[in-house]
């Protein structure tokens, strides 16, 4: 099947569909590296033309990727819901892009049309999208998900701490963990990246901070960052696990690649429910993805790197997970090259996400290879923030020194949020001022004289110090 | 800030600082970063990103080398904006200098067959670790190393790990130890990474089928703790004839006694 359009006197051939959505993408360093890259602005343009006109339902009929071949292909195909797609089901990419952007499509709307989405749709429309487009629809559609905290209220934004250390010091996780929690941060999650995946470790670091969280009544979730075959194992032997985490990718290749197929993640999935540990809720599930996994993995069929990551989101979506972020800048250039692209990327990724029904934040990051810095972070934070994302990273200032890369800092989360009148989750913000941390106009100045905040600081502090 | 303080520029937790290296108890002006403490981070960041684009003096590095015999060759990406965004030219050399390269191999003569091992020194994602440290790593590991029959040292230019691959098919070594200089961190920016492989083939051979030993730098792994792991894996991996996962860093008891 074969697509063409007309740009001044050249005229464009697209061989396949998979070439056309390629083609369409907004130039980016890895669909060059993959070779699937338009080779003008003007064949881009053009390959935009021709999407535009083509109907949606090609992709309920066109396996991008074979179905006979890939679980996930399977996972879209069979759980498509024709029911919900109803009311789109007669437009072309270009009228969905038209009709995502007008008043018919408030959040009700959209969270309905959601099951009759598939990625690949998803993502056609959004290469039709202009940065603006991508954050006015993400903005529209509202999930909510729940475990001890709620993610994604109106007027709230969420932070992961991420308290990570280079060799998993339970004394200096607990250090960076406290400082957070001053800095009104830990909402979404505390989750550790472990610099080893053991069961072991794994069960030390999630008791340390289920002790934190009882002893203080903290209403959070913990989760260490660990395989999910780890997992399974921590909860087997009755370690206190509130969250399954897994990176996951587009296709059921770039999957194995991470050591997990849609078996493993159902038994995780499984477990971790049987656990019932949420207080008000029971989405268990903690996902990353990123554009570029596919391609690193060479598993992306020749698809460019947006369409591979928004079928990541079906994935997710089958497990109906408490958080999934996209780690948009940690690829590195030869992906994502600047902060042009990373900023795009990561509005990218929010708003079909969201269009999906996924939770979404956003790890707002980079290398020191990437042509991007702060200031880069500060333009795709910002725009997040506008856009309704979900969450975002909290780590002490702003430096991973176990990952080593820049995300978002603490001081990040209090700008995002006292600049756009963004609030923590309900349940969190209630903490937080029981503690003395906010102060009555809800900002974060943790009063210390006489408060649950001096105290926690005040009773923590000796114990690190015998740990040490 | 009339009494050249505020209220919150400094967190009263900050003793908290002594349990880890992370950037915690920052403290705060509003919502912000203090001024010095912002300066601190767009310093580590300048060092790091010079790091990375640093131009690579790879005649200033042969000329410390002494009396060692070299060869300057280069990948197939160009410039660092090239080699930042196509791995895969800089995993590849240029031509020109692979033919150089197979003009110096070392030919099979009945039990004499090809260099036993190939030392390159690559300027990775940072030129800088390798003008520190490159020539002063390559000395320490030379002396562990008598004995064997090593090719000519290689120094390449925009190159990536598996580079070593196409040199030492160029030059018939059976082995290649990779010196390149590492992704620059906000900590360090002049770490050195050791990568071994045994009878790598260009184009096949695949990372899991490597030994790394990462982050060598005076203030990190020291130099000749460095070149002993390393001579000590080089051994194993010509007695066992691979490296990768089948290799092990840990030594035997009799021979860490050493």
């Amino acid at each position: 099947m074969g697509f063409s359009a007309t740009l001044g006197q050249t005229l464009y051939r697209f061989d396949d569909l998979g070439s056309l959505l390629a083609r369409a993408s907004p130039a980016r360093s890895g669909d060059r590296l993959a070779g699937v890259a338009a080779g003008s602005d003007a064949e881009r343009v053009a390959a935009r033309l021709a999407l535009a006109d083509l109907p949606l339902r090609t992709f309920l009929t066109t396996d991008l990727v074979p179905y006979e071949a890939d679980e996930v292909t399977r996972l879209i195909m069979d759980s498509h819901d024709g029911a919900a797609f109803a009311p789109v089901a007669h437009m072309t990419v270009g009228q969905f892009r038209d009709w995502l952007l007008s008043d018919a499509a408030d959040g009700p709307a959209l969270a309905a049309l959601a099951p009759g989405l598939t990625p690949e749709m998803v993502a056609a429309t959004s290469k039709l999208m202009r940065n603006q487009d991508l954050i006015a629809v993400a903005r529209k559609c509202r999930v909510v998900t729940r475990f001890r905290t709620s993610i994604g209220l109106p007027g709230r934004l969420s932070v992961r701490l991420q308290p990570n250390h280079p060799t998993d010091d339970p004394a200096a996780i607990a250090a960076s963990i406290l400082d957070g929690l001053m800095y009104g941060c830990g909402d979404a999650v505390i989750g550790i990246n472990p610099a080893t995946d053991s069961v072991g470790r794994t069960t030390e670091l999630l008791s340390m901070i289920d002790d934190l969280r009882r002893r203080w009544d903290v209403p959070l979730q913990s989760c260490v960052l660990a395989h999910v075959t780890t997992l399974i194992q921590v909860m087997e032997r009755g370690g206190p696990a509130d969250l399954v985490f897994q990176s996951i990718a587009g296709s059921e290749a770039a999957n194995r690649s991470f050591g997990v197929n849609l078996a493993i993640l159902k038994e995780a999935h499984e477990a971790a429910l049987a656990l019932k540990r949420g207080t008000i809720g029971d989405n268990v599930m903690y996902f990353e993805t990123g554009q570029g996994s596919a391609l690193s993995a060479e598993a992306h069929h020749g698809l460019d790197q947006q369409t591979m990551e928004v079928r990541a989101y079906a994935v997710a979506r089958a497990f109906r997970p408490l958080l999934v972020n996209t780690v948009v800048g940690f690829i590195g250039p030869e992906y994502l090259y600047d902060g042009k692209q990373i900023i795009r990327a990561g509005l990218e990724d929010h708003c079909t996400a969201k269009l999906l029904g996924l939770p979404m934040g956003v790890d707002v990051c980079y290398t020191n290879h990437a042509e991007a810095d702060q200031d880069d972070m500060d333009n795709l934070l910002t725009l997040l923030g506008v856009a309704g994302c979900s969450f975002v990273m909290g780590v002490p200032g702003a430096d991973d020194i176990m990952l080593s890369y820049q995300s978002t800092s603490f001081h990040d989360a209090l700008y995002v949020r006292s600049t756009l009148g963004l609030k923590p989750a309900p349940e969190f913000e209630a903490w937080l001022a029981t503690m003395g941390v906010m102060d009555s106009r809800g900002r974060m100045r943790p009063a210390l004289e006489g408060t649950g905040a001096g105290r926690l600081l005040a009773s923590s502090t000796p114990k690190t110090g015998e740990a040490a | 800030m009339s009494n050249g303080t505020f209220d919150s520029a400094f967190d009263p937790w900050a003793n908290l600082r002594r349990f880890t290296p992370a950037r915690i108890a920052l403290g705060r002006t509003g919502d912000g970063l203090p001024t010095d403490r912002l300066l601190e981070f767009q310093a580590a960041h300048a060092l790091a990103r010079d790091a990375v684009h640093q131009a690579f003096d790879a005649e200033g590095l042969a000329e410390q080398l002494d009396s060692l015999a070299h060869v300057i060759v280069r990948s197939q990406a160009r410039d660092r904006a090239t080699y930042l965004q196509r791995p895969d030219l800089g995993r590849k050399l240029d031509e020109a200098d692979k033919q150089a390269l197979t003009a110096m191999n070392c030919p099979s003569k009945g039990s004499h067959d090809g260099y036993d091992a190939v030392i390159v020194l690559a300027d990775g994602l940072s030129a800088r670790a390798l003008h520190d440290h490159g020539a002063a790593l390559l000395r320490v590991m030379m002396e562990r190393l008598a004995g064997w029959n090593l090719a000519p040292v290689v120094i390449a230019r925009q190159a990536r790990v598996a580079l070593g691959d196409d040199v030492a098919a160029a030059l018939n070594a059976r082995m290649v130890l990779m010196l390149i200089g590492e992704r620059p961190g906000l900590t360090a920016a002049d770490s050195i990474g050791a990568y071994l492989t045994f009878q790598p083939k260009p184009g096949v051979t695949r990372d899991a089928e490597r030994n790394c030993v990462s982050n060598i730098r005076p203030d990190g792994l020291p130099l000749p703790v460095a070149a002993d792991t390393i001579g000590f894996l080089m051994s194993e991996a010509r007695r066992l004839k691979l490296t990768g996962i089948g290799l092990k860093e840990d030594r035997p008891p009799e021979l860490a006694h050493d």
